[in-house]
C-alpha cells in the first residue's frame, strides 16, 4: 500500500486553519503540503487531477468566478463504472431525445451549487469533441446536454461529468418518473389571460367610473358592454376553470371547501353582468369579475412556491443505484438492478448498497444499517450470514449471492407495507376550508332571508338583491388570506433551512402538541462519531500522528477517528492489516492502531480502537454517539410539548439522553420501524398532534403517520425519506423558532380572516338594501383584497422575525 | 366620438398582441427557470459564438 492520500478526510476548523493550506480546488484543508502545482495546494490527488484537466483545456476561469468552487474529490471514480449506461433499456430511458446521431440527456446533479458550476457545465463542450450545447437549470440542479452519439457515448459523458466532481444522481427513480410539471405553465397563462381581461375591461368601464350620461352615449355603452363580455369569456371558461372543477367536486362528494362559495360568487357575478348587458339594464360587474379571478390566481401562484431541487415523495427507488456489478463466468459486468435474479452473484464494494436480501459468499462484511434500522454502529457479518437489503457495506469489497428479488427484499417490503402507505391527510381541516364552510351556510342563509324580505315588500327587487348578496359575499379576500400568510411563512422557513412540501404544513405545525425525535442521525450527527480517549495521555504531536495514521485506514471507525483528530503529518512505511489495524512511521516514531487482539492489549471493550506507540500500548479510543450541540437547551425550549426520543439502537445511550432531555422525556430503545409507527399512532390515539423528526428509512412509517413529519439531513441534495418537510441539519437548533413562527402565522391568518369578513359584512349590508352598483363593487373588491394581502405579508414577516427567523 | 371606436379596436389589437407573445413565451419555457439566466448574464465571456456552431437545431 502506498502513502497516497486519496481518501483522507478532513474537517475545516478555525484553530487548525493557520497550520494547513486550503485546497485550491475545493477549499478543504490539506492534510499536508505534498500535493501542489506551482503555488496551488491541493487536498488530494483527485482535486489536483480536476485542476489539471481544466488547466489543460483553458478553463481556469472556473477558479476566478468563485473562491475554491470545486467539488471535493475524495475518490477518483473508476472509468468502467458507468458502462452499464450504454445498455439499451437504460440508455433509452435516460435520453430525452435521440435520432441515432444527435442525442440529448438531462441529468440531476446535486453538486451544482454556484455560478462557477453553471459556467463549467455550460462550457463542457470544450473538454470533449462531440458534446454540443449544454444548459443548466440552477433551481432544479439539472443540466441538459446535447451530444453526438457517434463521438461520445452516454457512459463517457457521465464519466466525464463524474471525473470533474459533477456526478449525476442516477438511481432507480430517475429512470422511472419523468419530472415535468405542466401545471406551472398553465397557471401562468391563466394569470396572463385574467390580467389581460381585467385591464382592458377596466379601460372599457371608464365611462361608468366617470359617470357619463348613458342616454347620450348609449351606443358606446352598449358596444363597450359587449366587448367586455367577449373579453370576460376566456376568463370564465379558462382562467377560472379550477374553481368550476373544485365546485363540481364539492357537489359530488357532498362537502364544502372554500372554492364552493368562490365559484358561487363568480357565477353570480358573471350571470348578473350578462343579464344586465343583454337586457340593457346596466354595464355589469365584469371588471370586478376578472379582477377577482386575477387576484385569486395570483394567490395560488404565490402559494405554490416549490423547492424544485427537493423531492418530498422519494421511495426506495431513489435510494437504490441503477446498476450493480454481477459476477458471472464472463467476468464482472455492470447490470441494471432491475435485471437481478435470485442466485446471481454480486460484488459490493466499499460504500455501496446491498441491493437485495442476500447471503455473504466471500469477504468480510461490515454493514452499516443506520439508515434502514437506526442502529448506529456497523455490524460485522461472516461468510454464510444473511444480509438484508439497504445496508451499506462499510468495509472492503464483498461477494454476495442474491436470495430474494429486489422487489421482494426486506427494504422494499418495508416500504410497500400497507402500514407505511400515505393516508390522505384531509385538506378539509384547513382553517380556510373550515371558515369557508361556515361562510357558505351564512351567505346562503342571508341571501334567502333577503329574498324573503324583499318578496314581501317589493317583489321587483327580489332577484336583484338575491344575486347582489351572492356577488359581494364572494370570499375573495378570505381566500387570499391563507395563500399570502402561509405562503410567506413558507418562504421565510425556506430561507432558514426548513423546506415545506406545501403551505398546509404551516397550519399543522402550529397545532403540534407532541414531538418525537429519532436518535441516530437526528439527535446525533449522521456518519460522524465522537471518540473518548482512555489510558495513558497522548501528547499533542502523538495525537496528530494517530489522526494522520487513522485517516489512511479504510475502516470506518479509524476514518472517523482521523476526522476527529485532524491528523497532520506524512506517514511512512504505511501498512494496513485487514481485520486488525494499521501501522506506520510518523516523524520517526512507530505507531500502530487497531483491534485489541492485534495489539495484545488489556481491556473489555471490543469496539474500541487501541493505540500503541513504539511498541507500547498507550490506551484506547472508545466510540460514542456525537450529539448535536446545545440539545439540552433545545429540549428546554420545547418544553411546551410532550417530547419523546425513540431509537432503533440499544440502551447504551440512555444515560446521555437522560442528561439531554431530563426526566420529562420519554425514552424508547430497540424500536423497529413498525414500533416507531405504532408509537406515533398510540400518541395520536391519546389526542396528541404529533411532530415526528427523523432521518432514515427506519423512520419512514412514523414520518408518514405523524401529523407533520420532518426529515433531517446534513445535505439537502441527498436522499431523504418521504416527509412533509426537509430540515437542513445545520438549522436543527432553530426548531422552537419554527414552531413559534408557525403558531404566530396562524394567528395572523385568523386576524386576516376577521378583516376580510368585516369587509364582506359591510358589502352584504349594502347589497341587502338593494344599493349595490358596479362602481361600489369595483372599489370594494380591490380595496378588501389588497388590504388583506398587504396585512398578511407584513404581519407574517414581523411575527416570524419576532420568533427568531429574520 | 366615432374615432374612439377606432382607438378602442387598435388598443385591443395591441393588447392582444402582448397577450399572445406572453403565452408563447410561457409555452416556450422562458419562465421555467428564472434563476439561471440571471447568473449566466454575469458570465461575460464570449462563448456564445462557439456554442452556436456546435448547436444542432434539428429537433425540438
Amino acid at each position: 500500500m502506498t502513502t497516497d492520500v486519496l481518501d483522507t478526510a478532513t474537517i475545516d476548523t478555525a484553530e487548525s486553519a493557520h497550520l494547513r493550506p486550503a485546497c485550491f480546488h475545493c477549499g478543504a484543508l490539506c492534510p499536508d503540503d505534498s500535493i501542489s502545482i506551482g503555488t496551488h495546494q491541493f487536498c488530494c490527488a483527485g482535486c489536483k487531477t480536476v485542476y489539471e484537466i481544466l488547466h489543460q483545456n483553458g478553463l481556469e476561469r472556473f477558479y476566478e468566478l468563485e473562491q475554491a468552487p470545486g467539488i471535493r474529490m475524495t475518490r477518483i471514480p473508476r472509468a468502467d463504472r458507468f458502462a452499464y449506461l450504454d445498455e439499451e433499456p437504460i440508455r433509452r430511458r435516460l435520453l430525452d431525445f435521440s435520432d441515432g446521431q444527435h442525442a440529448r440527456a438531462t441529468f440531476h446533479i446535486p453538486a451544482i451549487h454556484c455560478i462557477a458550476c453553471v459556467w463549467l457545465l455550460e462550457n463542457i463542450y470544450r473538454l470533449k469533441t462531440g458534446i454540443g450545447r449544454s444548459e443548466v437549470n440552477f433551481p432544479r440542479k439539472e443540466v441538459s446536454i446535447a451530444f453526438a452519439e457517434r463521438q461520445v457515448s452516454l457512459s463517457a459523458l457521465v464519466a466525464l461529468l463524474a471525473s470533474l466532481g459533477y456526478e449525476p444522481a442516477l438511481n432507480l427513480g430517475s429512470i422511472e418518473s419523468p419530472p415535468a410539471d405542466p401545471t406551472a405553465r398553465r397557471l401562468l397563462i391563466k394569470i396572463g389571460v385574467a390580467g389581460f381581461a381585467f385591464g382592458n375591461i377596466m379601460l372599457l368601464s371608464f365611462p361608468t367610473y366617470l359617470g357619463l350620461d348613458p342616454s347620450t352615449e348609449e351606443l358606446m355603452q352598449r358596444s363597450f358592454g359587449h366587448i367586455s363580455l367577449l373579453l370576460a369569456l376566456p376568463v370564465l371558461l379558462f382562467s377560472a376553470s379550477d374553481y368550476w372543477q373544485a365546485a363540481w367536486l364539492c357537489f359530488r362528494r357532498r362537502m364544502i371547501t372554500i372554492e364552493l362559495p368562490i365559484a358561487i360568487g363568480l357565477a353570480a357575478l358573471f350571470a348578473q353582468s350578462a343579464w344586465d348587458i343583454f337586457g340593457r339594464h346596466g354595464e355589469g360587474y365584469l371588471d370586478s369579475f376578472s379582477g377577482l379571478v386575477f387576484l385569486l390566481l395570483c394567490g395560488r401562484w404565490f402559494q405554490r412556491k416549490t423547492y424544485e431541487s427537493l423531492s418530498f415523495e422519494r421511495d426506495y427507488k431513489s435510494y437504490f443505484p441503477l446498476s450493480v456489478i454481477r459476477k458471472s463466468a464472463h467476468g464482472e459486468v455492470p447490470v441494471p438492478i432491475t435485471s437481478l435474479a435470485v442466485g446471481d452473484r454480486v460484488i459490493v464494494r466499499a460504500q455501496e448498497l446491498i441491493p437485495a436480501d442476500a447471503v455473504l459468499i466471500a469477504g468480510e462484511g461490515l454493514v452499516d444499517y443506520s439508515f434502514v434500522s437506526g442502529e448506529a454502529a456497523p455490524v460485522a457479518r461472516q461468510v454464510g450470514d444473511y444480509l438484508y437489503a439497504g445496508g451499506r457495506q462499510a468495509g472492503g469489497a464483498i461477494e454476495i449471492e442474491i436470495v430474494k428479488a429486489v422487489s421482494q427484499s426486506y427494504l422494499t417490503a418495508l416500504w410497500n407495507s400497507e402500514a407505511f402507505q400515505k393516508t390522505d391527510k384531509p385538506d378539509l381541516l384547513s382553517l380556510t376550508n373550515i371558515a369557508g364552510r361556515y361562510f357558505t351556510y351564512a351567505v346562503i342563509g342571508i341571501a334567502a332571508s333577503v329574498a324573503l324580505f324583499w318578496s314581501l315588500r317589493d317583489p321587483s327587487v327580489v332577484a336583484r338583491a338575491f344575486s347582489a348578496v351572492l356577488i359581494v359575499a364572494c370570499p375573495c379576500a378570505l381566500a387570499l388570506a391563507a395563500p399570502f400568510t402561509l405562503g410567506s411563512a413558507m418562504r421565510i422557513f425556506g430561507r432558514h433551512g426548513l423546506y415545506l412540501r406545501n403551505t398546509s404544513v404551516v397550519e399543522r405545525l402550529a397545532r403540534i402538541s407532541a414531538i418525537v425525535f429519532d436518535k441516530t442521525g437526528t439527535l446525533t450527527f449522521a456518519g460522524a462519531s465522537d471518540f473518548k480517549y482512555q489510558g495513558e495521555p497522548l501528547s499533542a504531536e502523538e495525537q496528530q500522528a494517530v489522526g494522520a495514521l487513522a485517516a489512511h485506514s479504510t475502516h470506518p471507525f479509524s476514518r472517523g477517528l482521523g476526522e476527529m483528530l485532524e491528523g497532520y503529518g506524512i506517514v511512512e512505511d504505511f501498512q494496513e492489516h485487514p481485520g486488525c489495524g494499521v501501522e506506520g512511521r510518523i516523524a520517526g516514531r512507530h505507531y500502530r492502531i487497531g483491534s485489541k487482539s492485534w495489539l495484545h492489549a488489556q481491556g473489555d471493550d471490543a469496539s474500541a480502537v487501541y493505540v500503541a506507540v513504539d511498541g507500547a500500548v498507550r490506551g484506547r479510543y472508545v466510540a460514542r454517539s456525537a450529539y448535536r450541540p446545545a440539545l439540552a437547551r433545545l429540549m428546554e425550549r420545547l418544553s411546551a410539548c410532550a417530547v419523546s426520543i425513540i431509537s432503533g439502537d440499544d440502551e447504551r445511550e440512555r444515560g446521555a439522553l437522560r442528561e439531554i432531555g431530563g426526566e420529562r422525556v420519554a425514552l424508547r430503545f430497540r424500536q423497529s420501524p413498525f414500533d416507531k409507527l405504532a408509537y406515533v399512532r398510540q400518541l395520536q390515539a391519546n389526542r396528541e398532534r404529533v411532530l415526528m423528526i427523523g432521518d432514515g428509512l427506519n423512520d419512514a412509517g412514523a414520518l408518514r403517520q405523524s401529523d407533520v413529519g420532518i426529515a433531517v439531513t446534513e445535505d439537502i441534495a441527498t436522499f431523504t425519506p418521504s416527509s412533509d418537510a426537509i430540515l437542513d441539519a445545520r438549522h436543527f437548533g432553530d426548531l422552537p423558532c419554527f414552531l413559534r413562527a408557525a403558531r404566530s402565522a396562524v394567528r395572523v391568518l385568523k386576524i386576516s380572516f376577521a378583516v376580510s369578513l368585516s369587509y364582506n359584512a359591510i358589502a352584504i349590508g349594502i347589497a341587502a338594501s338593494g344599493h349595490l352598483s358596479p362602481l361600489i363593487s369595483a372599489i370594494l373588491m380591490p380595496l378588501s383584497s389588497f388590504s388583506v394581502i398587504a396585512f398578511s405579508l407584513l404581519a407574517t414577516n414581523t411575527v416570524a422575525g419576532r420568533a427568531g427567523l429574520r | 366620438m366615432s374615432v374612439l371606436y377606432l382607438l378602442m379596436a387598435a388598443s385591443l389589437v395591441v393588447a392582444l398582441g402582448f397577450l399572445v407573445s406572453f403565452i408563447w413565451a410561457v409555452w416556450s419555457g422562458q419562465f421555467d427557470d428564472t434563476e439561471t439566466p440571471s447568473m449566466r448574464v454575469l458570465l461575460d465571456e464570449d462563448t456564445t459564438t462557439i456554442r452556436t456552431k456546435n448547436e444542432e437545431k434539428k429537433h425540438t
